[in-house]
């Protein structure tokens, strides 16, 4: 069980959806992790580009939040396999339909566009479905 | 200016995740479990997180010939909902559900040193390329 915390969560997602559209209206460009880690990737070798700012900043914005006592998780409680195949199949599923949760999920719904709301619909559906899986009919 | 800007966006976006707890798998687990011990919560953060971004984009960033600093939009012209959409959106999801890890989470985790993550982070790194690499084709 986690504790339902509805105000810190929109508090949270209201900086999200803030920090995602800073980035579109004075750079133009799209906050979508999946996407900037594949630019990254890619840039070889790996120059000062904005992504890796960006990606700094990822790392460094979590640090914050800790003296305000929102810490990240200090162990994950996934096996192995979870974590190895879950990995890949994040990898692989968001570079082959072009986005996550970030760039499909909030800039591209966002934009009201409808290739985002397709694939925010199927890999929301697709999730719920593997979680009641794993808990409910093999019962991990 | 572009590489501060991006610093700027990547640290509330890394700051906004760990306030919404998005950074705990077992959170987002529980998020995506609707029939057991269903979480509310991050129904919250990307509620919060959509809105947000649907009324400064609708109101203001689509009547905008350019952004502020630079000279273009960089958003993605192709509108035809295609296979490979559908399929890597269903891989993406059934990962997601596996692990409770979304590729921003495990970036914005990486400082806790966290064997499980580091091996994650990697994975899904390996696959990125292969799609990449499948998608060409």
């Amino acid at each position: 069980m986690t504790e339902f915390t509805p105000y810190s969560a929109l508090i949270g997602g209201i900086l999200i959806g803030l920090a995602a559209l800073a980035l579109m209206l004075l750079s133009g460009k799209i906050a979508g992790i999946s996407g900037i880690l594949t630019q990254l990737m890619n840039q070889f070798p790996i120059q000062l580009s904005w992504q890796v700012y960006f990606v700094l900043g990822l790392i460094i914005g979590p640090v914050l939040a800790s003296p305000l006592g929102f810490t990240l998780p200090q162990s994950i409680d996934l096996s192995w396999a979870a974590v190895i195949i879950g990995g890949f199949l994040v990898g692989f599923g968001s570079r082959y339909g072009s986005g996550c949760t970030s760039g499909h999920g909030i800039c591209g719904i966002g934009r009201f566009s409808k290739r985002s709301i397709a694939a925010t619909v199927t890999f929301m559906a697709s999730a719920i479905v593997t979680v009641f899986i794993i808990r409910h009919v093999i019962g991990a | 200016m572009n590489n501060f800007i991006a610093l700027i966006c990547g640290l509330v976006f890394g700051f906004g995740l760990t306030i919404a707890q998005m950074v705990n798998p077992n959170k987002v687990l529980n998020f995506l479990d609707l029939f057991g011990s269903w979480d509310a919560s991050l129904a919250f953060v990307m509620g919060g997180g959509v809105i947000t971004y649907i009324i400064g984009y609708q109101l203001f960033i689509k009547k905008m010939k350019k952004p502020l600093l630079t000279e273009n939009f960089n958003i993605p012209t192709n509108t035809v909902i295609d296979q490979k959409l559908i399929i890597g959106s269903t891989i993406f999801g059934i990962g997601w559900g596996i692990a409770g890890i979304c590729p921003g989470p495990a970036i914005a985790n990486i400082t806790t040193g966290n064997e499980k993550i580091l091996v994650f982070i990697l994975l899904m790194v390996v696959g990125m390329l292969l799609a990449q690499k499948v998608k060409k084709r």
